[in-house]
């Protein structure tokens, strides 16, 4: 059966402040959405939020799977239930080896129920694993030997990102703005990459601002944020219009969102100068 | 794995305590060359001098030796039944020769043939002063550690036990490393064992030392001497694992003589201990003289680790290089003070120091107080200290990939003692160390 990840009037707070106010959306296993807006508007809170940050706390609403709240879950459980953040700003751990991250990752994620110190998935079993994904994603299989993130430049901390993604299998992947920040060889190796992931076992959901990912990753959906509210649905066509048109027509749509947005924007220019 | 090693026999004869009638009769069961009965003497009136005059405070300010009661702990206080060591180094790799001390006592030790046809000696510093005067004399506590520096240097030299002494003669290269073991086993018991490390004109070897505790609370007293004196062009790796029981005190002063062209790579461990105090000091005697100093701590509980170290240039073109890393969790404290030294005469010096804190909980607390004394001009010496706390985002990043938050915690703080390990040129070591650090943190338990 296809999985379902519900989200159901989330509200955020950031520091008290409420970013999110009420955020509805249902994501099927084997789908694929772009969720876009304007800097600013919510897509990464709400991607954290998903995965259960501790600065971002819900205030009200619902993130199901298949009926199972997420709510009250630490961000590993979640992992363990197949909910996946590519990181806009992937974070780096010095001293920790890439292959020795995915293998306790991996051993996680496929054995929900590891505890800590218990056995891993097998060395042989895992490295062939891991050196045909990178091979697949075009990385130097040297890379696994590199401390997490360490010294990466921007385009290659995305493609980890990716090679995570590739070796975790998760129902639910967000993608948060992994093809900002490379160039346009790098774009499209991880587009493919991720198109040839994505399947029925899989559902994306691709935050961006440009069009090449969602070439390689025609979305079903496309959803609009403005002032932490998804406030239009569509198709394919209307990420596309988004990317021709900005977001203008997306505020006159809808004048009195767009007008908490400027509120915001007064008020932090109010703070800035205080 | 666990060794099983037989106890030395009691000396019910030596009371407890340091005075003058357990000096004598330790004295009494020690039946020595005149030349060192003589010296423990020297040193032993030197001990009751220094009792009363103050420590230096630079080294000791931050050290609280309040609850320690030396009279409670006793010299020759062998057990009844053989003592179980979990060695941490024992199976990691073929060692050329051992040596173990229990209770400050030699109870084993072996070198291969082919070695001591080459004329390299390993054994216990007891046995070896009867008969390599000639070898030890000259070396044993006249330059490296000095009995009159302090109380705790003075002490020791009165009372030291035994310990192991490696010899390696000019040219001779050692490949595999050397074992020593230095255990505590009965309550109560002191160990006053001494490191002797002598390398000649070009040698080189390899000594990996622990310490361990029979028992988790037997209390116990270590106070200690290293002296690694290495000759011209030599080259030298020790290590220095310390990893009693959480009952012990551990004060040992440890000094290094590098001469011209030689160079050492000398690695501390803390991961034991109720109370330790680390002097260690490091001199770069001649040219070119190289120095790699790695410190991994991992403190605990209530456990107070304190480290004072110099890197002392003496000579032109010398190199010192120290980095430390601690991590501390619950109420442990970890103090390091280091201190870079440049002699007039040690032009195009380059010196280094640092040391990096992670602290686990908000109760821990480490002080790390660099310095630097340079008084030539061409020299470049630097020196740092960073403390942080377990990075949020670093935990959220890990738990998002299916780890739990102490699976994340212990990733991170592995992550962090291996820009340490990654210096280490012996791979059992960095295995070792990798190995004692994830048992303390409860891995696999
Ligand atoms: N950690 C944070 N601390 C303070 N404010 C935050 C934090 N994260 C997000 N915000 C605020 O929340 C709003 C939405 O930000 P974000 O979710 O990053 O938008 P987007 O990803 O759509 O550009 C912005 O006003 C931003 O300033
Ligand atoms: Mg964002």
């Amino acid at each position: 059966m296809n999985s379902l990840l519900k989200i159901d009037n989330l509200h955020v707070s950031v520091n008290g402040k409420p970013i999110l106010k009420g955020v509805n959306l249902e994501v099927r296993q084997g789908e694929t959405h772009a969720l876009m807006g304007p800097n600013g508007s919510g897509k990464s809170t709400l991607a954290y939020a998903l995965m259960g940050h501790p600065r971002y706390e819900i205030t009200d609403g619902r993130i199901e799977i298949d009926g199972v709240d997420l709510v009250a879950l630490e961000p590993d459980a979640r992992a363990r239930l197949g909910l996946f953040l590519a990181f806009q700003y992937p974070v780096t751990i010095p001293g920790v080896k890439v292959a020795d991250f995915l293998r306790h990752a991996v051993s996680n994620v496929r054995n929900p129920d590891r505890k800590e110190g218990e056995g891993l998935i097998p060395m042989r079993e895992f490295r062939k694993e891991l050196k045909a994904r990178m091979e697949a994603l075009g990385m130097d299989v040297e890379f696994a030997r590199r401390y997490l993130n360490d010294g990466f430049s921007g385009g290659e901390k995305k493609r980890m990102e990716i090679l995570q993604l590739a070796m975790l299998r998760p129902k639910f992947a967000i993608l948060d703005e992994t093809d900002s920040g490379l160039d346009s060889d790098a774009v499209r190796v991880v587009s493919e990459g991720l198109a040839r992931l994505a399947g029925p076992e899989m559902a994306v959901v691709i935050i961006t601002h440009h069009e090449r990912l969602l070439e390689f990753n025609r979305p079903q959906s496309t959803h609009v944020m403005l002032a932490g509210r998804i406030v239009e649905n569509g198709d394919a066509t209307l990420a596309h219009e988004l990317h021709d048109q900005g977001y203008a027509g997306v505020r006159t749509r809808h004048p009195a969102i767009a007008a908490e947005e400027t509120v915001e924007k007064t008020e932090e220019a109010l703070v800035a100068k205080a | 794995m666990t060794t099983t090693i037989s106890p030395p026999t009691a000396l019910s004869s030596v009371p407890a305590g340091f005075d003058t009638a357990a000096f004598e009769a330790f004295l009494a069961t020690r039946n020595e060359p005149g030349w060192v009965s003589d010296r423990r003497r020297a040193a032993f009136a030197v001990y009751q001098a220094k009792l009363g005059a103050p420590l230096n405070p630079e080294e000791w300010k931050r050290v609280d030796l309040r609850a320690f009661t030396p009279g409670q702990f006793q010299l020759g206080a062998g057990g009844a039944s053989p003592a179980q060591f979990s060695t941490l180094l024992e199976d990691r790799t073929v060692f050329a020769g051992q040596a173990f001390h229990v209770d400050g006592a030699g109870v084993f030790d072996r070198l291969d043939e082919r070695l001591a046809r080459q004329g390299v000696l390993f054994g216990n510093l007891a046995d070896l002063v009867r008969e390599h005067r000639e070898v030890l004399e000259p070396h044993l506590m006249t330059r490296g550690v000095r009995p009159e520096t302090d109380r705790f240097t003075a002490w020791h030299a009165a009372f030291w036990t035994g310990g192991a002494v490696l010899y390696v003669p000019k040219n001779v290269v050692v490949n595999e490393p050397l074992h020593s073991l230095i255990g505590l086993s009965a309550a109560g018991a002191a160990d006053f064992s001494h490191t002797l490390v002598i390398l000649e004109e070009g040698a080189s070897a390899t000594l990996l030392e622990e310490t361990a505790s029979a028992s988790p609370m037997a209390p116990g007293l270590h106070i200690g001497g290293v002296e690694l004196l290495v000759g011209r062009g030599a080259n030298l790796r020790y290590v220095q694992l310390q990893n009693w029981n959480s009952q012990v005190w551990h004060i040992a002063h440890q000094a290094a003589l590098v001469a011209a062209d030689a160079s050492l790579q000398w690695t501390v461990a803390g991961i034991g201990a109720k109370l330790a105090h680390l002097h260690q000091e490091v001199a770069l005697e001649g040219r070119g003289a190289q120095a790699q100093v790695n410190g991994v701590t991992f403190a605990t509980g209530r456990q107070l680790l304190s480290y004072y170290t110099q890197q002392t240039h003496k000579a032109e073109n010398t190199c010192s290089d120290l980095l430390y890393k601690d991590v501390l969790r619950d109420h442990a404290r970890v103090v390091w003070r280091g201190m870079i030294r440049v002699d007039k005469a040690a032009q195009k010096t380059d010196g280094y120091q640092r040391n990096d804190s992670l602290l686990l909980s908000p109760d821990c607390r480490a002080d790390a107080i660099p310095g630097l004394e340079i008084e030539a001009d061409d020299v470049r010496c630097t020196h740092g200290a960073t403390a942080g706390r377990v990075d949020a985002d670093q935990i959220f990043y890990c738990m998002c990939r299916g780890l739990s938050r102490y699976e994340a915690m212990h990733m991170i703080v592995e992550g962090f003692f291996h820009g340490v390990y990654d210096r280490i040129s012996v791979e059992a070591v960095r295995e070792t160390l990798s190995q004692a650090v994830q048992r303390k943190l409860g891995i696999g338990l």
